[in-house]
């Protein structure tokens, strides 16, 4: 994995998201907003079935870049919402380098991520951003899972 | 209407758990060594959501505190941020959840949208702020 301002980082497919794995992200998270899970309930609010939480989607988008440049190095993590996931729906996460900084301090490195969430190419659900820390360009690189 | 802004909406404290941990990895589908496998794994980001669990069940939930109906509340935004590296299981940490803004906007079909952002404080056992998350919820316009 090469991490260069730029630099694409490999995807990897989620899903098709079943309401299994909505249920269990509800009861990891303790968010029971019914809605996601109770079909009268949504079908009540004008929804034609249940959706999933927005969490599971930026939870997915998290491991995703966690597993690459290593849990203990995350310092930001930003996701932002554009569309609904349903049940069935298959989750395409990917992202590339936005900035690779060496604060004056000698610290170490900073790494900026540009995310996404697609479903299909260019139907993007969710967006974000992160910033991981590290001793270095390849320290990060090793940390992948 | 919500609380202002400044408000405090719930204190309480919560531990990092270790089956808590792995429950969250696995639901969001994290596999990384560090995480599936050691003693005293850190959290995953957006583990930090998990924190509603420890909230006192009379404290109001925060789309309650911004006097929003849950069957027009949408998540916009969400953010993380980790002062060093993310807690561990084992730690200790005291959560404050407040309210930061609450904004009415025109939606697009002529009605009232509110724009509604709650931050939420971790601190660990040493008073040392570890981490911080930011909700942004939006309460859709009435039908």
């Amino acid at each position: 994995m090469t991490l260069q301002r730029g630099a694409t980082l490999p995807s990897r497919t989620f899903g098709p998201i079943s309401r299994t794995d909505i249920v269990r992200y509800q009861g990891a998270s303790g968010d029971f907003n019914p809605i996601h899970h109770d079909e009268p309930f949504a079908q009540a609010a004008g929804f034609p079935t249940v959706f999933s939480v927005g969490m599971l989607q930026a939870g997915y988008l998290a491991a995703y870049c966690v597993d690459l440049l290593g849990p203990e190095n995350v310092r930001r993590f930003r996701v932002r919402f554009h569309d609904q996931v349903w049940p069935g729906d298959v989750l395409t996460c990917s992202g590339s380098i936005a900035d690779v900084e060496e604060p004056a301090d000698g610290a170490g490195v900073l790494i900026s991520l540009d995310l996404r969430v697609e479903r299909e190419p260019g139907d993007v659900v969710a967006s974000g951003s992160a910033v991981f820390a590290a001793a270095s360009v390849r320290t990060a690189a090793t940390s992948s899972a | 209407m919500g609380d202002q802004p400044g408000t405090i909406v719930a204190r309480f404290e919560m531990t990092v758990e270790l089956g808590k941990v792995r429950e969250f990895a696995r639901a969001t589908q994290a596999t990384h060594p560090h995480l599936v496998d050691a003693e005293a794994p850190p959290i995953t980001p957006t583990f930090l959501m998990s924190a509603a669990l420890w909230q006192p069940p009379d404290a109001p939930q925060p789309y309650e505190a911004l006097g929003m109906e849950l069957e027009r509340l949408l998540h916009g935004e969400q953010e993380f941020e980790f002062f060093g590296p993310p807690p561990g299981v084992g730690r200790r940490l005291a959560v404050e959840v407040l309210i930061e803004s609450i904004v009415e906007k025109r939606g697009r079909r002529g009605g009232v949208m509110r724009v509604g952002r709650i931050v939420t404080n971790f601190v660990d056992e040493t008073g040392t702020l570890v981490a911080r998350s930011r909700t942004t919820a939006i309460e859709t316009e009435a039908l």
